[in-house]
């Protein structure tokens, strides 16, 4: 399974392989906010931890229909399902490597493009931290809207829906984290369900977007 | 190592295709599947390979002996040959790749990209990788697609050798290999058209 990741990983660095996709996004989304509602620097500080997680958010969005579609058109996907490792730890993997190149840049990125969105001092860790226990959900999520969606030619827009509405959760949570850190107040609550949300979209999904792909490779 | 087919039949798009398949396939033995285009040849072998649950009958093999390749390689453009037989060699859990690029002809290729490579020097990785998969049973549809005369024979020598390893293999195949096979016309299997009785569950 480990093959798996690497194989995963070094395609996604390879030409045309989408690493730096979701990074490239969630940068110009952050440099145009500024541009867009105004130089307002208390007005900036307000809506910087919502507009970096819808960011993060969106960003993360953009490059998961690559995940099942490219190895189910080479064929890959049922030489996979013939093998020995199970259907389940393929899609954990594939999940695992979404994240590597998805969610771990963005929550590395993400304090220094707080500074452009005037992001109080006090948000940079609790942004940091609520990214890094919320992007795994993210990748997690969509993997399973990815297997839903793998064998239909531009299924890219269904995914979208389907993924979205599983997503406001973790957004929900994620932003009021970095608020609440801002304002000094407890954060304790938003980040438990952050990581409660990772940590069961961990442990069930990967069983469901087996099956998922099971029923579509029929 | 014997695998037995008894009274299967397969559906493809929810259409019952092929009914009554039964075959036995011995340690060292070749089938070859003939028929014409659209008969269920591929839809034989999928359900076969486990991709998709058969209608009716038994699949009795051993677990995990079944390699299964089809008309897409599974080949990554970006990674070289021996990126993507090495990645297929782990996913089996083998290690040693020489053998099977020796067997088609490829370590003259092996640091080139996949992208880079003629459709029949494509065809030649994919099947190099059944090699790298140490499963005895070998399920091939349309092997020979875009192979030239000298590499059909190469890859009958791989499939001879193979067998007399004590593999097996069952063929989807219009052409003549160069060795010993049965062959199996699945025509004869061809389902009945017949009325099905619960076109939608929803008005039935």
């Amino acid at each position: 399974m480990i093959a798996l990741l690497l194989r995963d990983l070094r395609l996604a660095i390879r030409a045309g392989g989408g690493f730096g996709l979701g990074l490239a996004f969630f940068l110009i989304v952050v440099v145009l906010v500024p541009f867009g509602v105004g130089s307002d620097r208390a007005l900036l500080a307000a809506i910087a931890p919502g507009i970096l997680w819808v960011g993060a958010l969106l960003a993360c969005l953009l490059s998961l229909d690559r995940i099942f579609a490219l190895d189910h058109e080479d064929g890959s996907l049922d030489l996979l399902a013939t093998a020995p490792i199970p259907l389940e730890g393929v899609v954990a993997m594939k999940a695992a490597a979404h994240w590597v190149t998805t969610g771990l840049p963005l929550t590395l990125a993400a304090p220094g493009l707080g500074l452009l969105l005037n992001l109080p001092a006090a948000g940079y860790g609790w942004l940091a931290a609520s990214l890094a226990l919320g992007t795994p959900a993210l990748s997690m999520i969509g993997s399973f809207g990815a297997a839903l969606t793998v064998g239909l030619k531009r299924g890219g827009l269904l995914l979208s829906l389907l993924v979205l509405p599983l997503y406001v959760p973790t957004l929900i949570f994620g932003a009021e984290a970095v608020a609440r850190g801002i304002d000094g107040r407890d954060t304790g609550t938003p980040l438990l369900m952050l990581t409660a949300i990772t940590l069961a979209a961990m442990a069930l999904l990967p069983f469901a977007a087996a099956a998922a792909i099971r029923i579509n490779l029929r | 190592m014997e695998l037995v087919v008894t009274d299967l039949a397969c559906a493809r798009g929810g259409v019952p295709v092929l009914e009554g398949v039964g075959f036995t396939l011995a340690a060292g033995q070749a089938l070859m599947l003939r028929g014409p285009n659209g008969i269920g040849k591929t839809t034989l072998l999928r359900t076969l390979a486990g991709l998709q649950p058969p209608l009716a009958g038994t699949v009795s093999a051993p677990p995990e002996s079944i390699a299964y390749a089809a008309h897409a390689d599974g080949l990554k453009a970006t990674l070289t040959v021996t990126e993507n037989l090495t990645f297929w060699a782990r996913i089996f859990g083998q290690t040693d790749i020489a053998p099977a690029l020796e067997a088609f002809d490829l370590a003259d290729l092996a640091g080139r990209p996949a992208q880079n490579l003629s459709a029949g020097q494509k065809r030649r990785l994919g099947l190099a990788r059944l090699l790298v998969t140490g499963r005895p049973i070998w399920m091939l549809d349309e092997p020979t697609v875009s192979l030239d005369a000298a590499s059909v024979a190469q890859f009958g020598h791989a499939v001879a050798r193979h067998l007399a390893q004590g593999g097996a293999a069952l063929i989807a195949t219009h052409i003549d290999l160069g060795f010993e096979a049965g062959v199996l016309d699945v025509t004869a299997f061809r389902a009945r058209p017949r009325r099905i009785d619960s076109f939608d569950e929803a008005f039935a």
